[in-house]
């Protein structure tokens, strides 16, 4: 039997060395945080939302083109990304009890985790391949593939949060089922699936490894879908990567800009959720 | 009301099953129109599956089936061809638990039937007729157009009261419609029932035997799965049939 | 579906609406729209899976059998081994987990076993905002920040320390394995911490309680009643942090050197899978080369699903499903 005393003190000692798992799960983030503020900060000016990128040495110039080749490409990956990933979660809510949903859901789960760049390998072999270049529309067909595993199964999750009871009202009031799922069951999940959307762009806004060698890049302004164009993570990555110290300023700079864009959308989702809870509990 | 009048509903060997269980067995019963059923027994012994059996709500649950007749107005529920969504219109229900629309207003909740059922007309009306028939009318009047989940419970209850009427149901079911309410507003829906049996048949589950001998004008007593005894709420309490029944009226088990 | 007649009705699921008399246009309509919704999902996975073959099927008909028993990668020449990439993800994997899992468990343990309650929703934050940076970030802070403290100060550190074992060899150079394995235990240390959060609910409190009863002290309760029982679920969250690993893409190509060599020690510049693609992708000369990169994230592509699904029935297998919320 081991005296009290020594227990006691195991118990303090485990306590302290989980305690430090926050601690060091918890600085990186810290270093990180702190680093992308406040070097990124001081090459932040309205010209670097608008200006074109300036060639090494020349000072000024920002990213304009990669801010809007980022609008562009996440615009175009919601187009067809929102739709099927809501929906398939839609239907792995009302409809995914059977063995068929159960097929669904382990997959969307299993896809989930495959790396992006594979995603990127599969929009090349899609599109720039049979269209002979690369394009905006390649970069988009990559990040839709890769937003409807997961938003569809956080789509699930938040239409299930709709009590039974109210479809039970519902179709005790006579509403057939489609119009109870449609007008009641979606309708008091609509904060929550807006959280789920907001989120998956989000995720596809930071996402560089698919763009590679899919939008590859642009030094100037386009909006046209088949062509290349310029998004901040690959910029960010290709400035990072570059031996100039002028370049390396502005990728802390567009990396803020990129932290500014995922965190204000994480921001308003999370405002989406809770004004959803709040109405309805 | 005269007991040589024709049923309003009618059930004849009725069974209902969730998947191997078989939680109603061979029923059969009638409802006086205008009149207040009222039935008891112990938890599980069928009732509330009983009640769901009468709008078609059963077959909603995952393997959930039933078979038999039940004939509203002389009308087989069950026969083939027969739409499940309009025998709701016309059998009306009100759950255990208040549960309006948290993304509507109180008047868009008395209204939904109506509007999701594609009714066109003037909605102000029906919504003041039947928050008044709810008697809810004079403590929602000013804010008709707040929140309903901003409503206590007992006022959450009988705006699903009013919700359920105002698609003009012939019978109104209601499943343990108080349990969830303090005494208060117990009292204020089951005083509900009393007026709203001059214009409806209601059939009403319980687990409250004084509830059941206050409100109802026939009860029944349903013990695993089936229908033990039903009369005269009076006689069921006073002096029923069964051994059973007697049992479980005066509380020596359930 | 077997209920006894005393559970409590369960909620109204829209898939048993099949009545015996058909259900309406309407009706049919919707539940078609929705299987066809749910269908995509299949025919996604199917055709990524197709359009990956097509693309690396050049270098699969060139012959890709030296992939794996090459240490050879020369594009030009047309000699694709590939076990250096091999080599690197392995290894890198490794780092992370070994550095993850501890961290990981440990923080869901205090967070959920041992903390205080308030700093339960602050943690929680602090993780779901970790998985929320894009990993180009991550990448640029590996190369700015993680890189110059590790050639400066913990690689030579090691070196004196333990530098009897071969891994904590070599001159400091901060790009390498260490780097990028370092970087990745950051990056799926959300997954890993965030899963075994939910593992741990899942332990039914009267095995915790129990333990505690009998005079246990709250460590003593966790590694005889919650470690064990939830053993499973931790495993199965570290594969899912593995499968993150391992397809990790930007920061470990920033951090690791990109040199297709395979060395014994952390401290060398090496290469991974996906960094690889990353590189040479966009201009990788000619059809074998862009095939072989392909027959690379093949590779990822399988072993990344093999690694989730395992991950996902592990941690199933303790949770019994994602909680439903059901309403009486």
């Amino acid at each position: 039997m081991r005296s009290l005393l020594l227990r006691r003190i195991r118990n303090h000692l485990m306590t302290a060395l989980c305690g430090l798992g926050v601690l060091l799960a918890l600085a990186p983030l810290a270093s990180l945080l702190w680093l992308v503020v406040s070097r990124g900060l001081p090459g932040l000016s309205l010209s670097f939302f608008t200006a074109l990128p300036t060639p090494v040495g020349e000072p000024g110039g920002g990213v304009g083109n990669a801010v809007v080749g980022t609008g562009m490409l996440v615009s175009l990956a919601c187009l067809l990304g929102l739709p099927l990933g809501v929906g398939a979660g839609v239907f792995l809510a009302e409809r995914g009890d059977g063995l068929f949903g159960r097929t669904v859901r382990f997959t969307a789960e299993v896809f989930s985790g495959v790396p992006s760049i594979v995603v990127g390998i599969v929009a090349y072999g899609l599109v720039v391949v049979p269209m002979h270049h690369f394009s905006a529309l390649a970069g988009a067909l990559a990040l839709a593939l890769l937003m409807v595993p997961t938003l569809s199964r956080s789509t699930e999750e938040l239409v299930r949060l709709v009590p039974g009871s109210l479809r039970e009202a519902s179709l005790a009031l006579g509403v057939p089922q489609w119009k109870t799922s449609l007008r009641i069951v979606l309708r008091t999940a609509r904060g929550g699936i807006v959280t789920a959307a907001l989120l998956a762009v989000a995720r596809a806004a930071g996402e560089t490894a698919p763009l590679l060698f899919t939008t590859l890049n642009n030094q100037y302004w386009n909006l046209r879908p088949d062509q290349p164009t310029a998004s901040l993570t690959v910029q960010i990555f290709n400035y990072a990567i570059s031996p100039y110290e002028d370049w390396h300023q502005k990728a802390w700079s567009a990396a803020l800009v990129l932290l500014l864009v995922v965190g204000g959308l994480n921001l308003l989702a999370r405002i989406a959720m809770r004004n959803s809870l709040g109405s309805h509990r | 009301m005269s007991a040589a009048a024709p049923p309003k509903i009618r059930v004849e060997g009725l069974d209902a099953w969730f998947g191997e269980t078989h939680a109603v067995r061979d029923v059969s019963l009638d409802v006086r129109p205008l009149s207040v059923l009222a039935v008891i027994g112990p938890s599980g012994c069928g009732k509330s599956t009983f009640l769901r059996c009468l709008n078609r709500m059963h077959e909603l649950v995952p393997g959930g089936r039933a078979t038999g007749k039940v004939t509203l107005d002389g009308e087989d529920l069950y026969a083939r061809g027969v739409d499940p969504v309009s025998i709701r219109r016309r059998v009306g229900m009100v759950f255990q638990r208040p549960n309006p629309f948290p993304t509507m207003t109180i008047a868009d909740n008395v209204s939904a039937g109506l509007r999701l059922n594609g009714w066109k007309g003037r909605l102000e009306e029906i919504v003041e007729r039947c928050l008044r028939q709810a008697a809810l009318w004079d403590e929602v009047k000013d804010r008709l157009h707040s929140p309903a989940t901003s409503l206590s419970g007992g006022q959450q209850q009988r705006l699903c009261i009013a919700r359920a009427l105002a698609v003009e149901p012939e019978v109104l079911l209601m499943d343990e419609p108080a349990s969830a309410l303090d005494p208060i507003a117990t009292a204020r829906v089951e005083e509900l029932m009393h007026e709203l049996k001059a214009r409806y048949t209601i059939v009403v589950v319980t687990h409250n035997m004084q509830q059941a001998a206050r409100v109802s004008d026939q009860t029944a007593f349903f013990y695993m799965g089936e229908l033990v005894e039903v009369g005269d709420t009076e006689t069921i309490f006073t002096n029923p049939r069964e051994q059973r029944t007697e049992d479980y009226v005066t509380g020596k088990f359930g | 579906m077997n209920r006894s007649p005393a559970a409590p009705l369960p909620r109204v699921s829209g898939g048993a609406a099949r009545s015996a008399h058909g259900p309406n246009l309407g009706d049919r309509a919707w539940s078609g729209l929705l299987g066809l919704l749910g269908g995509a999902v299949l025919l996604i996975v199917g055709v990524v899976v197709l359009a990956l073959v097509h693309v690396a099927r050049p270098a699969l008909k060139a012959g890709a059998g030296t992939f794996v028993s090459s240490s050879d990668w020369d594009p030009v020449s047309g000699s694709f081994g590939a076990l250096p990439f091999i080599y690197g993800t392995v290894v890198t994997s490794v780092v992370a987990i070994l550095v993850a899992v501890p961290i990981s468990v440990g923080l869901a343990l205090f967070l959920q076993e041992m903390g205080p309650r308030k700093l339960r929703p602050v943690v929680s934050f602090g993780i779901e905002t970790l998985a929320a940076i894009p990993s180009v970030i991550y990448g640029l802070w590996g190369l700015f920040v993680l890189v110059p403290a590790l050639r400066d100060h913990l690689e030579p550190f090691l070196g004196r320390t333990l530098g009897f074992l071969p891994v904590f060899r070599g001159a400091p150079i901060g790009l390498g394995y260490l780097a990028a394995g370092l970087i990745l235990a950051v990056m799926i240390l959300p997954t890993i911490a965030s899963v075994t959060t939910e593992v741990l609910k899942t332990v039914p409190a009267s095995l915790k309680e129990g333990a505690l009863a009998l005079g246990a002290t709250r460590w003593e309760a966790i590694r005889m009643a919650i470690l064990p029982y939830s053993r499973a679920g931790i495993l199965g969250a570290t594969l899912l942090g593995l499968g993150r690993a391992l397809g990790e893409t930007m920061a470990v190509t920033m951090v690791i050197g990109n040199s297709p060599t395979i060395s014994p020690s952390l401290f060398a510049a090496g290469y991974s899978l996906p960094a690889v693609i990353a590189n040479e992708f966009a201009e990788a000369t000619g059809d074998v080369h862009t095939g072989a990169l392909a027959g690379l994230a093949l590779v990822l592509f399988g072993v990344s699903l093999i690694l989730n699904s395992a991950a996902r029935l592990l941690v199933r297998m303790v949770a019994s499903g994602p909680s439903r919320a059901v309403a009486s």
